[in-house]
């Protein structure tokens, strides 16, 4: 079987002035490509730092990460970085979008990084798809939170990533908003078959993946399959 | 297109796209580049003007294409040949003389210029009416006056003016003539004569000093070429001094370097401080696309792309800055002549000098790259998982060490290269960019020793609101740093020129207070010195001193002679001056208080059979001439050969306010050679001055008479001029410190922002919070202008004792009021800033800081 993520014996350590703080310990972990899986725990429990160890957003202190067949480890920054562009989708609790640039600007970007011709009309395309056909010149401050994170989804999209790495996100969201979100996140996944790995407090919101794998400590304490009764 | 192409395309894509909406971001940045440019393209512009203006306007400079002139009558071999050489001829006596305006008896000591031919060539006498400069070599007893002399003794055309034994009438008065600028009138104001007139004035007397010139005009230059090689060595062997328009160039260019290459440094200053404008604006504006940033990062955008965006970016703006403050430059253009225009001897133009222009862009956007490279460099540090958790993995300095020292390597080698191309001078330049780099390393090193002694030896009973002010100076993020540099630097600067300036003219006030002489009369013959002393005493005015000069001449030093230089092509100009000028020595038995002697023994009597006759050398002209103690010395004495030896070295203080020589003979050998003598006296008041020059000047109308009073309003006036010039550049220096003073406190002010709203949030009043920023900045402030004001101190001293050779005795009032307004400052801006966030409700900012 091959996995699109795999962790053997992952450990990460913060060394600071006063102290040395282990945040994950011994964390072995295989992902199935296609697959949507949630990462629950509680507040310090080190699943954000677990996400972006995943996503090689940090290095490892000890142990291994493949990601899509390369082990994270041997890769440089730069290497990393084209990693993410071509491989990778982002989306985050607090949308993140580049302020300066407009909602179609900012779907632009990886595509514009990964050299795409016809950036624009495929994140035309995707504004369109997400529901944003008439706020493509609109800047972040000028949407709302629910836009904001549509528009965080049409660009975590935009490269056909293999893998999607969501960090609550619907955390920063109203109840009503929320749910239109996680639908479309959920519809647009399972459209292009991307493997989903996403951090989250919302039990309701992780018992609608395939997979929950509960942290505690920087340990996995449990990792169950989810049964969804149709 | 390939890989890099790309990349460099997209790159300025997104710089373009990230700052089209917050331009506003980097008004600071733009500011700091704007100023410092402006005032570097103007002040360059200018000096290419003048450059250009001196070069067409030379001929009018000297007003022929030969001057050929001397400080004694030619003899007759020499006056045979000058008459002897092709071309339009002129010729002129001068001499300093009192002149006296018999309708309120005014009296002043001008510059006689008896006239004969056309003079000038070239150019004009500027007079009004404008037929004077041609009426007055009529023939009739008629005088041209400079007009800042009309103005000061209230007389007309018209008028008549006393000159000597003989009155004349004012023909016109004289607003211009060759090579003369504002300055030089007010300094030495001329009254121009016919020369036929002159014998009859009765000026020319023994010891009367006279320059001859003869002028004349070529039909070609390559006449004047000709003529002047094949006289030159004739004129040289009798001392005659030779001036062609290319000479003239050169004298005046070199003067003019000296004033706008000092106004180019003040100009690269300001520059400088624009610099630390640059750095910390960058920083702030860096700190602030953080998250942006580490969002590229996350999509895919390496370390370097995302570098390359903001390098874009702000060299882009740098460029757009540079090409504002080159606008600006050119109404600058406008400003500058007007404010110099009474120094300088030819009419400047205000076109813009394009190589100014090119040097300006070109100077803004490296400066604008140069110094946000620094923060910019940070960029590639911004790891892509901020944008998830503000982690707490360490940013990797060590890798950016080399590079961080690689760019402070480059900023001083840019420093030392822009400076040697402002001053033309290696040397100067390594040690302007040595004294830079020394007040920065200070300025640092005093901000972090504050930091470390406040942390040591925190006051801990102060009261909360005191100890917050003075804890946010070391608290992590801190500004404590660039802010002391920023306005240490700013104070230094304006310290130093406030220093320079009223040292200058204290020195002068100084040295006529207390008993010390404020007049002195010189071209005294010996007839005349009993009823001049007595006319003093009736005026009572006491004769400080009576000092006899005698005009001689060098024959010989040790084995050389001025004929064995002659036949020596390779000798030096300086050594052959050594013979062809005059020396005016006295003699006496004792030093003044202006003189130390620093080698051998002073000897102030002689006695015929003690050997050779001893005499006493100023150590600096024995240094440049090369005599040294033990030297033998012949002078001509009016005639009379004179061996001497030099028995002693001297230091004097040329500054004071006596007569100062190079040569002291002892009391014994001179005392029957023909002399004339200066008197030293003091007057109370100006009305006594007036009264007693009058009657001088009606008595003994060749006796000259210097008015220290005068002479120090007119120091004063040319201080003032240069010092408007200067103060115009500093100007662009205090701004320019002004705006990165606000960008540096704004930095700070981000950092303050949350700390300010969560101490409202919890119960602090406006006025506590307003309280603890006034703390920090007047700690700042006072710390940075106290360091600022002792480096001015520093400066101050080795200019002074090193340049101007006098001792330093710095007026503190200025300085003081200095350490009072500097703190005052940054506690005004430190304050509003933190105004604006206070007006707002917490909630606002806490929403918004999210």
């Amino acid at each position: 079987m091959t996995y699109i993520l795999k962790l053997e014996a992952v450990e990460k350590i913060f060394t600071t002035s006063e102290r040395v703080l282990h945040i994950l310990k011994d964390i072995n972990l295989k992902i199935e490509p296609g697959t949507a899986n949630a990462i629950v725990g509680p507040s310090g429990s080190g699943k954000t730092t677990l996400l972006g160890l995943c996503a090689g957003l940090d290095q490892v202190t000890s142990g291994k990460i493949i990601l899509n067949g390369t082990d994270l480890k041997t890769q440089s920054e730069d290497q990393l970085a084209q990693l993410r562009n071509a491989n990778t989708g982002f989306i985050f609790q607090n949308f993140q979008l580049i302020p300066t640039l407009t909602a179609l600007e900012n779907v632009m970007v990886p595509l514009e990084l990964n050299r795409q011709k016809n950036a624009r009309n495929t994140a035309v395309d995707l504004l369109e798809k997400v529901g944003l056909k008439d706020r493509l010149d609109h800047y972040p401050v000028q949407l709302s939170g629910g836009e904001q994170q549509r528009v965080s989804i049409a660009r975590a999209f935009a490269n056909k990533p293999s893998i999607l790495f969501a960090d609550e996100p619907t955390g920063n969201l109203d109840a009503e908003t929320s749910e239109k979100i996680v639908n479309l996140l959920f519809e647009l996944n399972k459209e292009s078959g991307t493997t989903l790995v996403m951090v989250t407090h919302d039990l309701d919101l992780a018992r609608r993946c395939q997979r929950i794998i509960q942290i505690k400590g920087g340990q996995i304490t449990s990792d169950l399959p989810v049964h969804h009764h149709e | 297109m390939n890989n890099t192409g790309y990349i460099w395309q997209w790159a300025a894509r997104m710089a373009w796209r990230d700052c089209r909406r917050n331009l506003g971001r980097l008004t600071l940045f733009t500011v700091s580049i704007v100023l410092g440019i402006s005032g570097l393209v103007a002040i360059n512009s200018l000096n290419d003007n003048i450059g250009t203006n001196i070069n067409e306007q030379a001929a009018a400079l000297l007003g022929a294409d030969l001057e050929i002139s001397n400080g004694r009558e030619p003899e007759a071999s020499v006056l045979q040949l000058i008459d002897s050489l092709p071309g339009k001829k002129a010729s002129e006596l001068s001499c300093a003389s009192m002149v006296l305006f018999p309708k309120n008896s005014g009296t002043r000591l001008v510059q006689v210029r008896a006239l004969e031919g056309d003079f000038p060539f070239y150019g004009q006498l500027e007079t009004i009416p404008v037929d004077a400069a041609r009426e007055f070599r009529s023939g009739d007893r008629l005088a041209l006056v400079d007009q800042t002399l009309l103005i000061q003794y209230d007389a007309q055309p018209g008028d008549s003016v006393k000159v000597g034994e003989l009155t004349f009438k004012i023909a016109g008065k004289l607003t211009g003539a060759p090579g003369q600028s504002g300055i030089t009138a007010s300094v030495a104001p001329v009254v121009y004569i016919g020369k036929e007139y002159f014998e009859a004035t009765g000026l020319q007397q023994k010891g009367s000093r006279i320059n001859y010139h003869y002028y004349f005009q070529f039909e070609t230059q390559e006449q004047t070429t000709s003529v002047t090689e094949k006289i030159e060595p004739v004129m040289e062997a009798a001392s005659m001094r030779l001036r062609t328009v290319e000479t003239q160039k050169k004298d005046t260019g070199r003067f003019f370097d000296d004033l706008t290459r000092f106004m180019s440094l003040v100009g690269f200053v300001a520059l400088l401080l624009g610099c630390i404008g640059v750095a910390s604006s960058v920083q702030l504006y860096i700190k602030e696309k953080f998250t942006s940033i580490a969002v590229l990062r996350c999509l895919g955008a390496t370390g370097n792309q995302a570098f390359l965006i903001y390098l874009i970016q702000i060299a882009g703006i740098g460029f757009i800055g540079s090409a504002i403050g080159v606008i600006t430059a050119m109404a600058l253009q406008q400003l500058l002549p007007v404010i110099l225009k009474d120094l300088v001897p030819v009419t400047i133009t205000t076109s813009l000098s394009y190589l100014a222009v090119i040097n300006g862009l070109l100077t803004g956007t490296v400066v604008a790259v140069l110094f946000g490279l620094l923060p910019l460099l940070s960029i590639r540090k911004i790891a892509p998982l901020h944008v998830i958790s503000h982690s707490f993995s360490p940013p990797d300095h060590q890798s950016g060490r080399l590079i961080t020292l690689l760019v402070y390597g480059l900023i001083s080698l840019f420093i030392f290269f822009y400076a040697w191309l402002q001053l033309k001078n290696g040397i100067t330049a390594l040690a302007f960019t040595a004294a830079v780099i020394v007040i920065f390393v200070v300025l640092w090193a005093v901000a972090t020793l504050l930091m470390r002694l406040i942390k040591r030896y925190f006051p801990f009973h102060w009261q909360y609101l005191t100890r917050q002010g003075l804890a946010n100076l070391y608290r992590p993020q801190n500004q404590t740093v660039i802010l002391i540099i920023a306005i240490g630097l700013s104070t230094t600067l304006l310290g130093l020129l406030i220093t320079v300036r009223t040292q200058l003219l204290n020195s002068i006030s100084l040295s006529t207070a207390g008993d010390r002489p404020n007049m002195v009369l010189f071209d005294i013959q010996t007839p005349q010195l009993d009823s001049l002393q007595q006319l003093a005493v009736l005026e009572s005015m006491p004769v400080i001193q009576t000092v006899p000069i005698i005009n001689i001449r060098l024959e010989q030093h040790n084995q050389l002679t001025f004929q064995s230089l002659l036949t020596d092509s390779t000798s030096q100009r300086r050594i052959r001056n050594m013979f062809s000028r005059e020396y005016r020595v006295t003699y006496r038995d004792s030093l003044s208080d202006a003189e130390k002697i620093t080698d051998g023994k002073w000897v102030g009597n002689y006695q015929t059979g003690n050997g050779l006759p001893p005499v006493s050398v100023e150590k600096g002209f024995a240094e440049r001439n090369e005599w040294k103690l033990g030297d033998t010395l012949v002078f001509n004495v009016q005639g009379r050969k004179m061996e001497t030896v030099v028995a002693s070295l001297r230091e004097v203080n040329w500054g004071s306010m006596q007569t100062n020589f190079v040569v002291i003979f002892p009391n014994g050998l001179l005392e029957n050679a023909p002399k004339f003598h200066v008197i030293l006296t003091k007057v109370e008041s100006e009305a006594q001055s007036a009264a007693f020059q009058q009657k001088v000047v009606k008595a003994f109308p060749n006796i000259s008479i210097v008015d220290l009073g005068l002479v120090m309003n007119v120091v004063s006036t040319i201080t003032e001029k240069v010092g408007t010039a200067i103060r115009f550049m500093a100007g662009f220096s205090i701004l320019t410190g002004f705006i990165v003073l606000i960008s540096s406190v704004l930095i700070s002010k981000y950092q303050r922002i949350k700390e300010s709203v969560l101490l409202r949030t919890l119960g602090a009043t406006r006025r506590q919070v307003l309280f603890i920023t006034m703390v920090e900045y007047l700690f700042l402030g006072l710390i940075a202008a106290l360091v600022g004001i002792l480096l001015a101190l520093g400066a101050g001293w080795a200019i002074i004792t090193f340049s101007f050779k006098t001792a330093f005795q710095p007026d503190f009032v200025p300085l003081i009021l200095l350490l009072v307004i500097i703190p005052a400052l940054t506690v005004l801006i430190g304050v509003v800033n933190t105004r604006s966030i206070l007006n707002r409700s917490p909630l606002e900012i806490l929403r918004q800081e999210g």
